[in-house]
């Protein structure tokens, strides 16, 4: 088998292999409950009679191994079951259904936010990485180490304070419902797309910085400049080929970084997404939500690094040609 | 020669690192020295804050919403708490609970990863794809979903936290310390039949302390902000308890009346985590101009 | 080519004046070169010889007007062949780059672009200036590969860098050099990563290139007996002076300077071989393997005597250092023993008594790593001293003194941290710390080849002066012959981690040779500068 093929379906293996372990650990946080989860709805004075009922009814009398396979067999088909909260006798609400639409809302989002970020920022740092110690590095160099360290939430109130309160430019609260427009819906993620990209870009700029400035060190670079060629083709032809890997990997970092970073920005301006609704299951305790949302969520940081390490290896020309 | 020459000698010795840390200080750049100042302020509140603050923490004698007088010099919430008074007390409660957090998340890190790099072979096997599958999970997510499970509670926090962020903490305790295991001066000190204490502490600990201190105050920020994120979206520090991350979140409504009052302590959680990584940036570009410089 | 100039030899073809090239450390601008001037003619080729921090390759690559980042040119004329390479537009000199002067780097797995073939790369130079066509490059580039003995010269190039050998790519590269038949080439210390035995076929290969195209080199090494080969005339440079200049056969006749002489000692330090029957360390049949892999060590059989120095030679891969490792426990046999005054060693490190670990010490090629940076010379050597002997305090303090008065540094260096010491001080730290112990076998595992020759000399001055004062064995693992001669009573010539040949230094340095002794023996550049013409004729001869 080519080299190649041979890393990327072992990278596959490794990832769907991690993805198994994150299931179990999501699914068996649950069991670690102390007093069981009945006891926690129900209250310290529930009769084991009552316990007993509720346990049956939502089937959390059955062995965990059974559960486990149960669940994740149905996950993995999209059936995520039914929601443990709005389930009166027979009216019960899927798992799936509630999720479905909040899951496009942040997809939306995220989807606006990287679109700008990514270029933005790939090219901000490669040209800070150019320019090492100019002026236009310092200054980015400093105003992106203070962006980091800020809160999402405190950029996020900053934006709606100036540009949605005082200078009514945009809505404070992002509500959509289905129905929305799609252009209408572009203008209402405006500002939550806008305080991603500032975080995003300030992690991926300067990520992006570091790793065009640990090429430029290489020793065939410099190799290709005493050559006497021209800068651009240094550039597109020598650095460029070798530069795949460590910019994939900067970009599904920081994409996977957006996915977390959508749960707060969400709750902020209000916006019908996943994580809000994650942040509402966590304290209804509503746990098969719960457990849906992780398991997207935490499958979305997976592929996304499993997608920066394949690039990796098919740019890779000691794996592409072997020896 | 004397043992008292020799005493002599290793007083001077010790004078001269202390010289060599005002020397330092007095050539540091004007971020750290900002930084280190504004951490200083923040200490202090957080040590002081039932002297400095001129109400109670939960005090709700005032009436709500009064706007910023001589009495109240930021106004008081919804509740009627005088909101400077509860800034100071939050920072006592945030930046005391993101500490120990971040200090146990440390020494359980630093513990495994170190033993992972010196033993190898099953512990570091087995401990590696645990850290591994952990990572996989955002710290956000993942402390949302447990504190959902065992409850909000302060303990339960910091445990979930530090649990987390040990992970994180293991995996570069174990990277620097591969680094230095393979140098030429441990592999000396295991000829000269040397047990793994003396391993440890004398030839492996000096040497990765740098970039671990660093690790800290990276630790330190990351632990912090999550916190008040977790604050923020509710499930974090309760009630009543002060804290940044809950008052932006109890006061957020205000923003749309045009009320600054929630970025405030917004703006201080902002500010710290700004300051420690100033203080950072500088002593990465110290350590690190020091391996380049030889 | 490109020059309309008419190309005489004798000519001036570089001529700096006065360069002074500061270098930033700290935030601060140092000096690295002060004030050089350099001559070179056309079809000549100068060496640049210097220990390292002499500015060596700063001062050649500023002889294409070239400064590295963090270095910068702050006076002083470069003018080539008519061309001010200071007062020149970047676009200027990068007109001249490549295709009127070329670099050749020391590192050739790490100079060639890992994402392309090699041909691209040996044709972009002459494409890129627009000096021939594809084809015609494509043509010259198997050309320039045959002429410098590259195997399979026609498809060779159509290989990625990392699917040819060390030599083969150092070849490869200068064929890239060459591809525009530049007036000027800039060696950069081109076989200091080769093995010993490569090295002659490469250095054949480009001293006949250079020769064949009339064009003048620079040629950097930190190896006399290399430049003797190599160049017409040689400069002596140190700490980024100018030290000494003449031609080839006079420099190494008559050196003026103290400094120069002193480069040359080495190669006259030999110490008068004497055999023991006494042996202290007797490896016998020793196999050893890293996992389940290939055996590293074959069989090998050693003999130490007591009080003597053996020497092991090999290239790397000749499982020498492995040997040690074998002895010292670090890596158990997996089949043979070795006898310890006539007990078996346990395989292991664990299983080893405290006071067996004593008797059997070990120094590193590099102090750097070999010291705890952390660690004061106080406790460096003191622990030793703590560790086997109990002694504590005072007691121990006294005796570190003493060892540091046997290594020839004062007390004063009690309180000194590695950092704060040179190479050679370090070294001498590293041996201190073994005679701590009071052992009765060193193993010193290349010791002096990370140290300048200076010091090198110095330290096995001092190697050999405590091996008579305390009768300590030494066996001493190199790859350096010169070392060898000067240090050794008994040899080892290990290959492939199988022991070729032992026996006393005059019987293994003198006829007659099993050919692998033979081939690393004449491989070993000497002084002579008709050395390499000579070796080739006479394997030409041998072949024929």
């Amino acid at each position: 088998m080519h080299p190649v093929l041979k890393t990327v379906l072992q990278r596959l293996g490794l990832g769907m292999i991690t993805l198994f372990a994150v299931s179990i650990i999501i699914f068996s946080s649950l069991a670690l409950l102390p007093g069981g989860y009945a006891q926690n709805i129900l209250g310290q004075g529930a009769t084991p009679e009552l316990v007993k009922n509720f346990n049956h009814e939502l089937g959390l009398d059955r062995p965990a191994s059974v559960r486990y396979v149960e669940w994740i067999t149905n996950a993995v088909q999209g059936d995520f079951g039914n929601s443990y909260s709005g389930t009166t006798g027979t009216i019960k609400r899927s798992v799936s259904a509630i999720i479905a639409p909040r899951l496009y809302n942040t997809f939306f989002l995220a989807a606006t936010a990287a679109i700008v970020a990514v270029p933005l920022s790939l090219f901000l740092g490669i040209m800070a990485a150019l320019y090492r110690n100019s002026w236009f590095d310092r200054i980015i160099n400093s105003v992106t180490l203070t962006t980091i360290a800020m809160p999402e939430f405190f950029i996020a109130y900053i934006l709606v304070y100036v540009l949605a309160v005082k200078l009514r430019w945009f809505y404070p609260n992002s509500t959509v419902s289905a129905n929305t427009p799609f252009l209408e819906h572009l203008y209402r993620v405006a500002l939550p797309a806008l305080t991603m990209t500032l975080v995003i870009v300030a992690h991926m700029m300067r990520m992006t910085r570091a790793a065009i400035i640990n090429l430029l060190a290489a020793p065939y670079i410099e190799m290709a400049q005493l050559k006497g060629i021209s800068k651009s083709r240094v550039i597109l032809r020598h650095a460029l080929p070798n530069a795949w890997a460590p910019i994939a990997t900067v970009i599904a970092f920081n994409l996977a970084y957006l996915v977390v970073g959508v749960v707060v920005v969400e709750v902020v301006y209000v916006y019908p997404g996943i994580g809000q609704m994650m942040v509402d299951a966590v304290s209804s305790r509503d746990m098969p939500v719960v457990q849906a949302c992780a398991l997207i969520f935490a499958a979305t940081y997976i592929l996304l690094n499993l997608l920066a390490d394949i690039v990796s290896i098919i740019t890779n020309p000691r794996l592409l040609h072997p020896k | 020669m004397s043992a008292i020459q020799l005493e002599t000698r290793l007083i001077k010795g010790r004078r001269t690192l202390w010289q060599n840390i005002v020397r330092t200080l007095k050539a540091s750049p004007n971020s750290a020295r900002f930084g280190m100042i504004v951490m200083l302020i923040y200490a202090l509140c957080a040590i002081f804050a039932p002297w400095i603050a001129p109400f109670p923490e939960a005090d709700t004698s005032a009436k709500g919403m009064l706007p910023s007088s001589w009495t109240h010099i930021m106004g008081t919430d919804q509740t009627g708490h005088d909101f400077f008074s509860r800034l100071i007390f939050a920072a006592r409660n945030t930046i005391g609970i993101a500490l120990i957090t971040a200090l146990l998340s440390f020494f359980v890190g630093s513990t495994l990863g170190i033993t992972a790099a010196l033993q190898r072979g099953w512990f570091d096997q087995g401990v590696s794809r645990v850290v591994d599958a952990f990572l996989a999970i955002p710290v956000l997510i993942f402390a949302l979903m447990m504190l959902s499970v065992i409850g909000k509670g302060v303990f339960n926090l910091i445990m979930i936290l530090a649990l987390l962020d040990a992970t994180r903490v293991f995996r570069l305790a174990r990277a620097v310390a591969l680094n230095a295991v393979v140098m030429d001066y441990v592999e000396s000190a295991r000829l000269r039949g040397e047990g793994t204490r003396w391993i440890v502490f004398r030839e492996i600990v000096p040497n990765i302390l740098p970039p671990l201190i660093t690790e800290f105050g990276l630790r330190f920020c990351f632990v912090f902000l999550t916190i008040a994120a977790l604050s923020f979206l509710g499930v974090g520090i309760q009630p009543p308890s002060a804290d940044w991350g809950s008052m932006v979140a109890e006061n957020k409504s205000l923003i749309s009346y045009g009320y600054a009052l929630p970025l405030y302590p917004a703006f201080a959680i902002a500010l710290l985590t700004v300051a420690v990584n100033l203080v950072v940036d500088w002593f990465l570009q110290r350590t690190s101009g020091l391996r380049d410089g030889k | 080519m490109a020059s309309e100039t008419k190309r005489v030899k004798g000519d001036v073809l570089l001529e700096m004046k006065g360069i002074v090239i500061d270098g930033k450390s700290d935030d601060k601008w140092n000096p690295i070169i002060r004030g050089v001037d350099l001559t070179l003619k056309r079809g000549e080729v100068l060496g640049l010889i210097g220990e390292s921090g002499a500015g060596k390759s700063t001062l050649g690559l500023a002889g294409m007007g070239f400064a590295r980042p963090g270095c910068r040119i702050t006076s002083g004329s470069i003018i080539f062949d008519g061309i001010d390479l200071i007062a020149a537009s970047e676009e200027k000199r990068r007109g001249l780059w490549g295709s009127r002067i070329a670099y050749v780097a020391q590192s050739a797995a790490a100079s060639f672009n890992p994402a392309h073939h090699i041909i691209d790369q040996t044709t972009e130079t002459a494409l890129g200036h627009g000096i021939m066509p594809r084809d015609k490059a494509e043509a010259d580039a198997r050309d320039l590969y045959r002429r410098l003995q590259l195997p399979n010269p026609d498809t060779i190039g159509l290989r990625f860098p990392h699917q040819v050998s060390g030599g083969q790519l150092q070849r490869a590269m200068t064929a890239m050099a060459m591809s525009c038949r530049p007036d000027l080439i800039i060696f950069d210390e081109p076989t200091t990563a080769l093995d010993v035995t490569t090295q002659v076929e490469v250095l054949a290969a480009m001293r006949d290139i250079v020769e064949q195209f009339n064009t003048a080199a620079i040629y950097i090494t930190h190896d006399l007996a290399v430049v003797a080969q190599m160049a017409h005339r040689i400069m002596v440079l140190r700490y980024g002076n100018l030290v000494e200049e003449a031609p080839t056969r006079t420099m190494l006749k008559q050196p003026t300077q103290a400094y120069t002489k002193s480069l040359w000692a080495v190669r006259s330090l030999a110490k008068k071989e004497r055999s023991s029957d006494d042996i202290v360390l007797d490896v016998q049949n020793v196999s050893a393997s890293y996992g389940n892999h290939i055996k590293v060590l074959d069989d090998v059989s050693v003999k130490i005597p007591r009080g003597r120095t053996v020497a092991v030679v090999g290239e790397s891969g000749s499982g020498k250092s492995t040997l040690a490792r074998a002895i010292t426990g670090l890596l158990p046999p997996s089949t043979g023993k070795i006898l310890f005054n006539g007990q078996a060693l346990p395989g292991a490190l664990k299983n080893r008594e405290r006071d067996t670990l004593r008797r059997i010490q070990m120094i590193y090629q590099s102090a750097d790593t070999a010291l705890n940076p952390r660690q004061k010379v106080r406790d460096i050597i003191g622990r030793p001293l703590e560790f086997y002997l109990g002694l504590n305090g005072a007691d121990r303090d006294r005796k570190v003194v003493e060892l540091l008065e046997s290594i020839e540094l004062d007390e004063s260096y009690i309180d000194r941290l590695p950092s704060e010491m040179s190479g050679g001080q370090k070294q001498r730290v590293s041996i201190a710390r073994a005679l701590a112990a009071n052992p009765e076998v060193i193993i010193c595992d290349e010791v002096t080849s990370a140290l300048d020759q200076i010091v090198q000399e110095e330290i096995l001055k001092l190697l050999m002066k405590l091996q008579a004062d305390t009768n300590v064995t030494y066996l001493f693992i190199t790859h350096d012959i010169a070392t060898v001669r000067a240090i050794a009573d008994e040899i080892v010539v290990m290959h492939k981690g199988k022991v070729v040949q032992q026996g006393l230094k005059s019987k293994v340095l003198n006829p007659p040779y099993p050919a692998y002794t033979e081939l690393l023996l004449s491989s070993v550049p000497q002084m002579d500068p008709d050395w390499l013409t000579g070796l080739l004729k006479k394997r030409q001869s041998a072949q024929a």
